[in-house]
């Protein structure tokens, strides 16, 4: 803009790295806020947990804390519900997971190779995404309750039948709620790893006289391995966290309790921060050791995936 | 011929499948919020009689006495805010991420993929203990910090895909032309990056209009109480009566304008989704 323009006192070299620097300060820049904001909710309180899980802190009795090194994790790891819990939560996660890739692959496949109507399977797909999951729970608690429900009046169920009443009639309804609310994620990120495959594979394979079933067995799942253990991954992570659902629909009676309600039980019901604390940590190890298995046992290279919605 | 009629039937029956599959919780919830008291346990899928006496008692009462009005404030507020700030710090991590070389990238990247695994459990005790030694405990900021971090990483990554489309060389003649980094970013970057940020931001706000654990964990009244938590603290007329009806009706009024937005803008919400998931 200026008429006088200075000439560029540096020369090329030094300029390139100058401003190789100041770019990299500007990145800086740009990242802390972010970085900072992701940090101060998550290693700050986890060390934090760490440090209330090796003490004894009831806040209903202040005046008998005190260090007990280990203790509450010996209590945790040696009580009958921590291990009911651990089963409760694997046994949601793996079949809700299972059931989710195979639904939602079978989604990913009709809205890959609709012939007509694929916007329509994408809308309706995307419904249960966006639902509050309290209110998917609320509305098939609702639908499997005895006193209000319209399922017990339909064909081949008893009219008599207590969904809540027994333990795994209500993990069937806990999982067909976490199954509804979570295919269409699983769904989508299985389409987006199907249309990467080359159509021209099939044609070829048609050519030689491939089934349709063995297409899919040969082509489709082979090449589609990482997009599957990505969304295996994020899935099964968020499967492990399992909580709004279960507490909508039993608070954990008829030993359906997973670990993240027994963390908040000991936590904020009960306001045992120490006992909770261990638990919270724990949850932490056992997530962290899932990732691990997934990266080393599948080796699924991570920075192909995405953070989960 | 006969064969492609037999296909078209098929998909027909699997795509009114699918239809069904989604919509039935969503008409459930209608129908129950528009049958009266008398006739909520008549189990019938399609109310015999309609009635809007559940959505009255919503919203009977005033801000004050109503147990559904202050917690739809509070959702839309938070989730706004949130959404805002968490858009502008993930908006400046990804463009540098994007646009510019630097060590530590990965580390963000891989730091940000790490705490989209975190599980939001283990923090609840720590933030229950330092939100009441700091005054944050049952306030708005209280919820928005922790909404901020857990949904930073889903943008950072959403937004990064995004970014990474746009041409390249537009914000290099920006700079050629006199404009420093930052003018380039502002002015020629940001409005490339609008739908980008647009379905970024759709997603942040559905993440923090869906939370629950850190709602109930971290609100003990209707000062900053949300909409899912207030669900969940929901009475009936009597302590004989189950309040079904209001929570229907209740879960309907936060339903369905949050569909249709999501219904409306499905193309962008389903490229967040999946933004990154395919690419090596």
């Amino acid at each position: 803009m200026e008429a006088n323009a200075p000439a560029n006192p540096n020369p090329p070299q030094a300029a390139a790295s100058s401003r190789t620097r100041s770019e990299r300060k500007l990145a800086w820049m740009l990242c802390a806020p972010a970085v900072i904001a992701m940090l101060l909710v998550t290693a700050y309180p986890i060390g934090y947990a760490f440090v209330l899980s090796l003490q004894q802190i009831d806040l209903r009795f202040p005046d008998e804390s005190g260090f007990v090194g280990l203790d509450n994790y010996v209590s945790v790891l040696t009580s009958e519900l921590w291990w009911e819990d651990i089963f409760n939560t694997v046994f949601v996660m793996v079949t809700s997971v299972a059931i989710e890739l195979v639904l939602g692959m079978a989604i990913a496949l009709v809205m890959h190779r609709a012939i007509f109507g694929r916007g329509v399977v994408r809308t309706s797909v995307l419904i249960p995404y966006g639902i509050i999951t309290v209110v998917a729970a609320f509305a098939w608690q609702f639908a499997f309750a005895p006193d209000t429900g319209f399922v017990n009046g339909l064909p081949l169920i008893s009219d008599e039948m207590d969904w809540f009443g027994g333990r795994f009639s209500s993990f069937a309804v806990i999982i067909m709620a976490e199954v509804w609310k979570t295919t269409p994620f699983m769904a989508l990120l299985l389409l987006a790893g199907l249309v990467t495959i080359d159509g021209q594979l099939y044609e070829a394979a048609k050519v030689d006289g491939a089934t349709a079933w063995q297409r899919f067995w040969r082509i489709t799942l082979p090449l589609m391995k990482p997009a599957i253990l990505v969304a295996l991954l994020f899935r099964t992570l968020d499967a492990f966290r399992v909580f709004d659902t279960i507490f909508i629909m039993t608070r954990g009676s008829q030993d359906t309790e997973s670990v993240s309600i027994l963390g908040f039980n000991q936590l904020i019901s009960r306001l045992n921060l120490g006992l909770g604390s261990a638990v919270s940590v724990l949850i932490f190890l056992c997530v962290f050791l899932i990732a691990f298995l997934f990266v080393k046992g599948f080796g699924t290279r991570l920075d192909e995936g995405r953070p989960g919605g | 011929m006969e064969h492609e009629n037999r296909q078209r039937v098929l998909w027909t029956i699997a795509i009114v499948v699918v239809l069904i599959f989604a919509l039935i919780p969503v008409l459930w919830l209608i129908s129950l919020s528009l049958k009266p008291p008398g006739s909520i346990t008549d189990k019938s899928f399609i109310p015999s009689e309609f009635s809007l006496e559940n959505y009255k008692s919503l919203f009977e009462g005033g801000i004050d006495d109503s147990p559904f009005i202050k917690p739809l404030i509070n959702s839309i507020v938070i989730a706004l805010i949130t959404t805002v700030i968490a858009i502008t710090l993930a908006s400046f991590a990804a463009y540098a991420i994007a646009r510019l070389e630097f060590p530590g990238k990965r580390l963000i990247l891989a730091g940000a993929l790490a705490i989209a695994m975190f599980p939001p459990i283990s923090t609840v005790g720590p933030l229950f203990d330092m939100w009441r030694a700091l005054g944050l405990y049952d306030t708005y900021p209280g919820l928005i910090i922790p909404y901020l971090t857990f949904s930073l990483p889903l943008a950072i990554y959403v937004l990064v895909a995004f970014f990474r489309e746009i041409p390249w060389e537009l914000e290099q003649a920006a700079q050629v032309d006199g404009a420093t980094p930052f003018q380039a970013f502002t002015k020629v970057i940001v409005p490339l990056a609008a739908p980008g940020v647009f379905t970024a931001a759709i997603l942040v706000f559905i993440f923090a209009w869906n939370d629950f654990l850190f709602a109930i964990s971290l609100t003990s009244s209707d000062a900053s109480r949300t909409v899912p938590a207030a669900l969940a603290f929901f009475t009936g007329e009597s302590s004989f009566t189950e309040p079904t009806g209001s929570i229907s009706a209740a879960a309907v009024v936060v339903t369905v304008p949050i569909i249709i937005f999501v219904l409306f803008f499905q193309r962008r919400i389903v490229a967040g989704l999946t933004a990154g998931a395919v690419k090596g």
